[in-house]
């Protein structure tokens, strides 16, 4: 086809408008598929945030509270629920484990929650991965505590350090336990939940360091040093909240409503996946506008390369004209300018995959470390092609415009060279 | 008035731009022989180019006879008038005629990619190109290889000549070829080319609005004196 290889020597002949072009196709296109791919990534990331829990049960409030504590660390709850509810729901025979926390504490801004052992053996993030241990392990005495793998990383804790829990949740407490330091044994893998922003003690070392203490304040004149408090029974009357599993997931609505009606207290069960979900959705408008703002540099992209066609027709009228003279007809005129946008879209777009996959491949290892976010380097998703498809799609819709103006050119200036 | 001999007869042909549009042409009769070698002058803007568009089959006249080479144009498509073109007609501008992206040698083979008959009378394009070339008094690999921006105007109008050449078509049309070229520049193109279609018994219609040059043809034509609507020319 001589036609195409006029078309080729053509495009070649302007090859820097025709790169510049292909450039800002290319980084529109990895803009809009990095921003989706990344966008599905964190949805799916944080619908992940914890797997494997049936539910989480708390005091009566609401249920996205309940989550944002229980498992964001976000806000605090309302009351407590006591000891013996959770004793007595753990051992319903549908339930296989539980785990249960206490909260209320912090360390230079990071959250204190008081669990069992269990919590390192059940506790499931990301289709059903396992906490593990970076380096050391499980608390086993009382004062004893394993941090996230952020506390580690910011705070640069290393296995023995010492650390002093305050009293409290705000960055800069007043009161602090500072009698009764605790030392870190282990420090967990990097999860990208917020697992990794938590300080792991025992439930007893939380009773442990508010022994002295009545209701929020340190009792007056009234002093149990760590080693007493050591040997004192250190039995919680009270834990903050407590998740299950179950041991068929089928049971899980007749278990939700048992507990909703439990008679001895007012408790509030939640399935971690639906609330989790409620909660995306409310954050999802500005997922939509992350979404909106590439497609709208999509739209930036393309409109560029058909200004540039444009601008360059008057330019090429010349050579219009001249292809007119040798026997060309109007519809060769047509097909050149469409050839060529077709041309320049489906390269650029080929362009923009080619360097997301490079900037995945170098990126990926920060995002998985710094946000703990795992990008799958995978093949396109029909969804992604579908987009990619729209992209070249509307490419070549709009290069109609200065196709069909060459054409009316080529008809309208009749055998003379037009400049 | 219907000369077989004619290959170009025009009869009672009008045109105008657009609708809304004075006439620019009104012919009522113009016939051109076989071999003849034409010159048509006329003042700028009298509608020459006008009329060398509707002889090559670019525009289509509002009413009246165009017969090239015995085939009616007005009878014809757009595309079969393209495809008309491409196989019978060399044509020459005023300037500007090479595609900047194109080597000399596939400057003047371009016709043959859009016209099966053109390319069936040459066996061999690049050597063909070369004599042409060669005949206009562009020879030399030297010349041949450069790029075509960097040929003086005279030099590009002669490529531009072997280019409406290729394929011997039966008439070649040039529309003030010469403007561009001083006064002995312009005495040796028209000398190479008249030989060119002699050697090769095509058609020239050949126009200008530089009276002086009308010695070197057979015969001249005021457009002025043949066109009725010529009244806007300045
Ligand atoms: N594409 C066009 N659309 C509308 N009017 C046109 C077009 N081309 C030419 N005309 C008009 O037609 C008339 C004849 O133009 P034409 O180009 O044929 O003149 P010309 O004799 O070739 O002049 P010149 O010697 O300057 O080349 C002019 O009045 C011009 O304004
Ligand atoms: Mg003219």
């Amino acid at each position: 086809m001589p036609i195409l290889q006029l078309a080729y020597k053509s495009l070649l002949n302007r090859r820097l408008t025709a790169v510049l072009t292909l450039i800002s196709i290319a980084l529109s296109v990895t803009l809009l598929l990095g921003v989706e791919k990344l966008r599905n990534e964190s949805r799916s990331s944080f619908a992940n945030t914890i797997s494997a829990t049936d539910l989480i049960v708390g005091a009566r409030s609401g249920s996205t509270q309940l989550l944002l504590y229980s498992v964001f660390r976000i806000g605090s709850a309302t009351n407590n629920i006591s000891w013996q509810s959770y004793e007595e729901l753990s051992q319903h025979p549908k339930v296989k484990w539980s785990i249960p926390i206490s909260l209320g504490d912090s360390h230079r801004g990071f959250r204190v929650m008081g669990t069992t052992t269990d919590y390192f053996q059940h506790y499931r993030y990301s289709r059903n991965k396992g906490l593990g241990f970076a380096s050391g392990l499980a608390f086993n005495t009382l004062y004893e505590a394993v941090l996230g793998a952020d506390v580690a990383q910011e705070l640069g804790y290393v296995s023995g350090q010492q650390i002093v829990i305050a009293h409290g949740a705000g960055d800069i407490s007043l009161v602090s336990h500072d009698d009764k330091p605790f030392r870190v044994v282990g420090i967990l893998n990097k999860t990208g939940t917020p697992v990794d922003r938590t300080i792991h003690v025992s439930l007893q070392a939380i009773e442990a360091i508010h022994v002295d203490w009545q209701g929020g304040a340190k009792l007056p004149g009234f002093q149990i040093n760590a080693e007493q408090a050591e040997r004192m029974a250190l039995q919680p009357k009270s834990i903050t909240a407590f998740m299950l599993g179950l041991k068929s997931r089928l049971a899980t609505f007749r278990v939700l409503r048992e507990i909703n009606e439990y008679k001895q207290e007012p408790l509030l069960a939640i399935m971690p996946g639906v609330a989790l979900q409620e909660l995306w959705d409310m954050m999802g408008v500005a997922e939509k506008a992350l979404l909106a703002i590439s497609a709208f540099v999509v739209v930036v992209g393309l409109t560029g390369m058909v200004t540039v066609i444009l601008t360059s027709l008057n330019e090429r009228r010349r050579e219009m004209a001249i292809l007119r003279s040798v026997g060309a007809k109007p519809m060769h005129i047509f097909g050149l300018i469409l050839g060529e946008a077709i041309t320049l879209t489906l390269l650029g777009s080929a362009l923009g995959l080619l360097l997301l996959y490079g900037l995945l491949v170098f990126a990926q290892p920060i995002i998985e470390s710094q946000f703990g976010l795992f990008i799958a380097i995978s093949w396109p998703s029909t969804y992604e092609w579908k987009l990619l498809l729209a992209v070249i799609g509307s490419g070549i819709v709009i290069s109609i415009l200065p196709a069909y103006r060459a054409y009316r050119y080529s008809l309208a200036d009749g055998m003379s060279i037009r400049i | 008035m219907q000369d077989r001999q004619n290959v170009i007869d025009i009869g009672r042909l009008q045109y105008r731009w657009r609708e809304g549009l004075p006439l620019v042409l009104d012919i009522d009769e113009l016939g051109i022989q076989r071999g003849e070698r034409v010159f048509i002058k006329g003042a700028s803007g009298s509608g020459k180019s006008t009329l060398l568009s509707l002889m090559a089959g670019v525009l289509s006249p509002e009413q009246g006879q165009l017969n090239i080479l015995g085939q009616e144009l007005t009878h014809m498509k757009g595309a079969q008038r393209d495809a008309f073109r491409a196989d019978h007609i060399g044509f020459v501008f005023q300037m500007f005629n090479l595609l900047p992206y194109l080597s000399v040698i596939d400057n003047v083979t371009l016709p043959l990619h859009f016209s099966a008959r053109k390319k069936s009378k040459v066996a061999q394009p690049e050597q063909e190109a070369e004599r042409l070339l060669a005949h206009l008094d562009l020879s030399g690999s030297g010349i041949l290889s450069r790029p075509v921006s960097e040929l003086s105007v005279g030099q590009q109008q002669r490529v531009a000549a072997a280019r409406a050449l290729i394929g011997s078509p039966e008439i070649l049309i040039a529309d003030e070829p010469t403007s561009a070229l001083d006064t002995d520049r312009r005495e040796a193109f028209i000398k190479l080319l008249l030989s060119e279609c002699d050697a090769s018994d095509t058609t020239l219609v050949f126009v200008s609005h530089d009276d002086s040059l009308r010695s070197y043809f057979d015969r001249s034509i005021a457009l002025g004196d043949i066109n009725l609507a010529s009244s806007q020319g300045e």
